[in-house]
């Protein structure tokens, strides 16, 4: 056995070491049913934060991760499809991705889980990456998804994008309060 | 928790949210504690990347430019482990610095010491099938920051790792040997004092090429699996 390194702030600088440029371009041109997921990162006073990076990591469509633990060969894998995105957020602390909606995934037991991305937030003042997810709004597997289900029912709605109107894609939006408001709620696995 | 396949003793080791003596925490650290969830697929899955986007010459941070860098020029080498100690072979390495003077090439950072037009301060790796990686370098400055009065950061390399899932991933720092920076930086400090050594380089003479460079040896260990995971 050996002893796990732990874990110390991304800093500010973050942008020199750990910016692609395509990074955030998860789903390219030739992959249909694209959608954007854009939101803004905030601080204890709701200020918006320039100086943090989120990560996405998600299945395709059909619900099927590109990684060997995966290996439910029934659902097919998406060529040009990874699953992985980054994005620093800019002055207005916004991070936008251009992905698709993935489809549900297996959970505990027989539990299905219900469509979501899982989120990454690293920056300035954070010790180590905070750890999240992002629902879909108007979707039925929410009710029953095991993991929406062990949150505070007051607080399960930080986790739920919604809809915005207007733009070259559909597009969801998920605001992620760092602390106090409506804090994001955030787990440990 | 039940059906675990990543042990959770390791999250012990990691600093705390909160770190008062590291004060932007106070601004951003979550003030609810987390949800402790299962290890469910989409946790034990994790993204491949960017082992596929690095040249050679991107482990040579002294040879980026038309000329060298100012500095002492060091080597950096390692092993990118799991707790099991399995190395963790074809991964992407992510590791950025300031100069030699302590200065970042960043719009943000505004301390009063000269950039170098030779250094960038980026590094990128690739893991070998025994989980080795290696950087050449110039030693990065001290340098001040705002945190509190006469605050220096230790001289330190940003380092970035992925591993096996999307639990295993770590950002984290490396700093270097009798640093005297270190018993005061709020930062190493978040670290619970019984891991503060793992962030820290042994100077290796191994490393260590004769008439050319300085080399420290730093292994990285990463959460993995008890057992190789099965699909769902």
């Amino acid at each position: 056995m050996a002893n796990v390194t732990p874990s110390q702030t991304v800093g500010p600088y973050l942008h020199i070491g750990l910016e692609w440029k395509d990074a955030h371009i998860v789903a390219g041109d030739s992959i249909p049913g694209r959608i954007r997921i854009e939101g803004q990162v905030a601080d204890f006073k709701g200020q918006a934060t320039p100086d943090c990076m989120v990560e996405i990591w998600q299945a395709n469509a059909a619900g099927r991760y590109d990684h060997p633990a995966d290996r439910r060969d029934d659902k097919k894998l998406t060529p040009g499809f990874k699953g992985f995105g980054r994005c620093s957020t800019d002055a207005q602390g916004m991070f936008r991705f251009v992905t698709v909606k993935p489809g549900a995934v297996p959970g505990p037991g027989n539990a299905l889980q219900a469509p979501h991305i899982a989120l990454g937030i690293f920056g300035r003042g954070l010790l180590k990456r905070l750890y999240s997810r992002l629902y879909f709004p108007d979707e039925p597997l929410n009710d029953a998804d095991p993991v929406l289900n062990l949150v505070d029912p007051a607080r399960r709605g930080t986790l739920i994008a919604r809809k915005v109107a207007g733009g070259d894609l559909p597009t969801y939006r998920l605001d992620i309060r760092l602390q106090g408001g409506a804090e994001t709620v955030f787990f440990e696995a | 928790m039940r059906g675990d396949i990543y042990p959770r003793g390791a999250l012990g080791d990691d600093p705390p949210i909160l770190h008062p003596g590291y004060k932007s925490t106070l601004e951003r650290a979550p003030s609810r504690p987390p949800v402790p969830i299962p290890q469910t697929l989409s946790e034990l899955t994790g993204p491949i990347f960017g082992h596929d986007r690095c040249r050679p010459e991107d482990t040579d941070l002294t040879r980026q430019h038309a000329g060298a860098p100012q500095g002492e020029r060091i080597i950096v080498a390692g092993k990118l482990l799991d707790e099991a100690g399995r190395p963790v072979a074809g991964q992407l390495v992510e590791m950025w610095q300031c100069n030699a003077a302590g200065r970042y090439r960043h719009p943000v950072d505004q301390h009063d010491a000269p950039l170098d037009p030779n250094f960038t301060g980026v590094g990128r790796a690739v893991t070998d099938a025994e989980g080795n990686w290696r950087f050449t370098t110039v030693k990065p400055g001290a340098y001040p920051w705002r945190n509190h009065p006469n605050a220096w950061r230790p001289a330190h390399l940003h380092f970035s790792l992925f591993g096996p899932s999307f639990m295993s991933r770590l950002v984290t720092q490396m700093f270097f040997p009798g640093d005297p920076l270190l018993a005061l930086d709020p930062i190493f400090h978040g670290v619970p004092e019984h891991a503060r050594d793992r962030l820290v380089a042994a100077f290796d003479l191994d490393v260590t090429q004769p008439e050319w460079a300085l080399g420290y040896r730093w292994d990285i260990v990463l959460r993995g699996a008890k057992e190789t995971p099965k699909g769902i």
